[in-house]
């Protein structure tokens, strides 16, 4: 499903590397997991994923389903399929989360050539999904992420995640902020989307997260590298040790 | 919603630089002499068969304007108006006094057609519901030509009808009321105004009368190098109620057309007006050539206790927009509201605003007002409240939003405030925003382009104002804006 080969890459504006190699395959239905320390570049990998200007790829590239992503301008990797759970969501001051909801949903349809959804149709959508993640009806009316608690917000990204339908799932940080109740609630709502058509990519510092979301795969990203691989395990190992060894490993 | 999807439609249908209503009309034009003077004034008051008191008032005002200066403290500039090479006088010749629909130019109809509105009474007698329909005072350049809905007006005791229609009619109401509310010294454009306006709406809903429909007018500056002075008078008698619509849009065209209207509005006891506005005149073109000079001058006057006037504005067209649609509060518990969105694009200079004048008791007045800018374009909103010494208790709170889209555009707000009661409570809230790179990079991986993106976050940022309006209104200014706006990103 992805392919990342040989990524460099750096920000626009001041040309500071960040990444420098990065090697990452994701198959269909696998989740992989990728930790590491502040600075060590993850939510630069999901940054650039999604196609954001700030940063410059200079070289490797980048296949989605085959395809060259980074040729793709931002929405039109979202219509193929790649959904990006912001570590800060953003607000969007006097739009509802309903209206954003089937906004974003129909143009999506749109841009893959289907129709856009009825009203009753779209409705039912959202009232199942937001069920599942204790989304009240009050919460929908609101403007998106206005005046949003951490995890009304971290719910809100799961439920347009889940709408969405996505067929890459990357999940930047989407632990931070999160008390223990709140964390079950979003991890339930992300395992539910685990199906073997789809994969995830699930950014963390901790290792509690990966006992909620247990992944196939982890990884440890050092100073812009993957310098170690290795299954679920691998997460506990670090939540023991911390990162020093792989730091000094990378160095 | 669904209102933002057709946004989007709209928005795609459009070709760049390609202004939608930027057609001319072939129809052919009386024209009176070029240029203002005393022979002017009379030929066009003659024409319009005005008794002589009229005449007498419009060469008043003209001595008066001969007088005065052109206003420079507005934040707007544009090369000097030569008021001796316009026509004061077009009106359609083949449209003298049409009885019925039926008599009216087809390449008329075909315009409005083009515009759509909703004027063919098949379309009403196809099955709309009576209160739900809208009247059109259509006026075509200088001349109203059709006014549909007379007859159920009629029934109200609603006198809905062109200014001329009016002076001869019901000659005693507008020597009452015309220029009560806007004298005619007032300002320099309101003077010209006076001096040489062509046409416009009169209506009178008499007391107790709540208005069946809501009233609207349709105008369209098509004779090329008209000046178009409409001049529209509404009053509202004790316990009276009526809602207004004002729509506009012109064709494309180099030269610069200068709309200098007036509108005044009387609220007696317990009365009740709302006026409504969306602006579309042609805003000039991606270079900042040609476009419409707005300068309107619009006021109301709440002269009855517990009267209420309520403007509500979308203005997206014009080059230059210089007007500030006020409310004196005279009445004891009057109240006034001003909701304003004005969004300007490419070069158009905007410098609008409000006055709210508080001098009756527990007078009570509302403004909010929404700004965009884009482009290269500048957009000030200058207000004024002010409470007069017996104005007690007198309350205002205003709230200013900017919303700058680029680097190359500017945003200025320049709030007057004075009192002279220690009771008065005023609040002034402002804030101006950019739509961040960030709020653009989330909807777009949420899968909006950026034109989708942009018009949801406007959307979102004049949705206080937009709900003021009437339903239909609400929905074509949501397209006007994204429309307006198109091409401001990227």
């Amino acid at each position: 499903m992805l392919e990342i080969k040989n990524l460099h890459a750096r920000i626009a504006e001041d040309e500071t590397e960040i990444l420098r190699g990065i090697d990452l395959t994701v198959k269909p239905g696998e989740v992989h997991a990728i930790m590491g320390p502040n600075g060590s570049g993850k939510s630069t990998l999901s940054y650039i994923l999604a196609g954001k200007e700030d940063y410059e790829v200079t070289e490797g590239e980048i296949l989605f389903n085959g395809e060259n992503m980074l040729d793709m301008e931002p929405d039109e990797r979202a219509a193929a399929g790649l959904f990006l759970a912001f570590q800060y969501p953003i607000e969007i001051p006097g739009v509802a989360t309903m209206e954003f909801l089937k906004t974003a949903m129909n143009a999506q349809r749109k841009a893959r050539g289907e129709d856009a959804l009825s009203i009753p149709d779209f409705m039912k959508r959202v009232k199942e999904a937001a069920a599942h993640l204790n989304v009240s009806m009050d919460m929908l009316k609101r403007p998106l992420n206005v005046g949003f608690s951490g995890g009304e917000k971290k719910r809100a990204e799961i439920l347009q995640m889940s709408l969405l339908e996505p067929k890459l799932c990357v999940l930047d940080e989407t632990d931070s902020g999160l008390d223990i109740d709140a964390l079950r609630v979003v991890s339930d709502g992300v395992n539910k989307l685990r199906s073997p058509n789809r994969a995830m990519i699930v950014i963390t510092h901790y290792q509690r997260l990966l006992d909620h979301i247990v992944p196939d795969v982890v990884h440890v990203l050092s100073k812009g590298k993957i310098v170690k691989t290795g299954d679920k395990d691998l997460a506990l190992e670090l939540e023991k040790n911390g990162y020093a060894d792989f730091i000094d490993a990378a160095a | 919603m669904p209102a933002v999807q057709e946004t989007i439609d709209q928005v795609k249908a459009i070709d760049v630089d390609q202004y939608k209503y930027g057609f001319v009309t072939d129809i052919e034009s009386e024209k009176g002499a070029k240029g203002l003077s005393e022979e002017t004034v009379r030929f066009l008051s003659a024409k319009k068969n005005e008794p002589e008191w009229m005449t007498e008032w419009r060469l008043d005002a003209l001595r008066r304007f001969q007088q005065m200066d052109e206003p420079n403290w507005a934040r707007v500039s544009y090369p000097k108006i030569d008021l001796d090479d316009l026509y004061y006088w077009a009106a359609p010749k083949s449209v003298e006094g049409p009885k019925s629909l039926d008599e009216v130019d087809p390449e008329l109809l075909a315009t409005y057609e083009k515009l759509g509105i909703p004027l063919r009474e098949q379309e009403i007698l196809a099955g709309v519901e009576p209160k739900n329909r809208v009247a059109v005072d259509a006026v075509f350049d200088s001349v109203s030509v059709v006014t549909t809905f007379k007859d159920e007006l009629r029934k109200a005791g609603v006198i809905f009808c062109s200014i001329s229609e009016a002076l001869r009619e019901h000659p005693d109401l507008v020597k009452k009321y015309l220029g009560s509310v806007v004298p005619v010294t007032d300002n320099y454009y309101a003077t010209l105004n006076s001096a040489v306006f062509s046409d416009g709406s009169f209506v009178y809903v008499p007391e107790g009368v709540r208005c069946p429909m809501e009233l609207s007018t349709y105008f369209r500056i098509n004779e090329q190098n008209t000046g178009q002075f409409e001049r529209t008078l509404i009053i509202a008698d004790k316990g009276a109620y009526v809602s207004y619509l004002e729509g506009c849009t012109a064709p494309q065209r180099d030269e610069n057309q200068l709309h200098a209207a007036v509108v005044e509005l009387v609220a007696l006891d317990d009365a009740e007006i709302k006026y409504s506005t969306v602006q579309n005149w042609f805003p000039g073109d991606k270079n900042g050539k040609g476009g419409i000079y707005n300068f309107v001058t619009k006021r109301g006057d709440c002269r009855g206790k517990n009267s209420k006037i309520s403007w509500t504005q979308v203005e997206t067209g014009s080059a230059i927009t210089w007007k500030y649609p006020s409310c004196i509060l005279r009445g004891d518990n009057s109240r006034g509201e001003f909701y304003s969105i004005a969004v300007s694009n490419g070069y158009q200079q905007v410098d609008s605003g409000t006055k709210m004048i508080h001098l009756g008791k527990n007078t009570s007045s509302r403004i909010i007002s929404k700004g965009i800018s884009a482009g290269k374009s500048s957009n000030t909103y200058r207000g004024l409240v002010s409470a007069h010494r017996k104005a007690t208790n007198a309350r205002n709170f205003t709230q200013c939003d900017s919303l700058l889209i680029g680097q190359d555009c500017g945003a200025h707000t320049v709030p007057y405030i004075e009192s002279k009661n220690s009771t008065a409570q005023f609040e002034h809230e402002a804030t101006t925003s950019k739509i961040s790179d960030d709020q653009m990079f989330y909807c777009l991986q949420r899968g909006m382009n950026e034109e989708e993106a942009v018009a949801l976050i406007v959307n979102g940022f004049v949705k206080d104002v937009i709900q003021q309006l009437p339903m239909e209104f609400a929905v074509e200014s949501q397209k006007l804006i994204s429309i307006s706006l198109e091409g401001s990103v990227g």
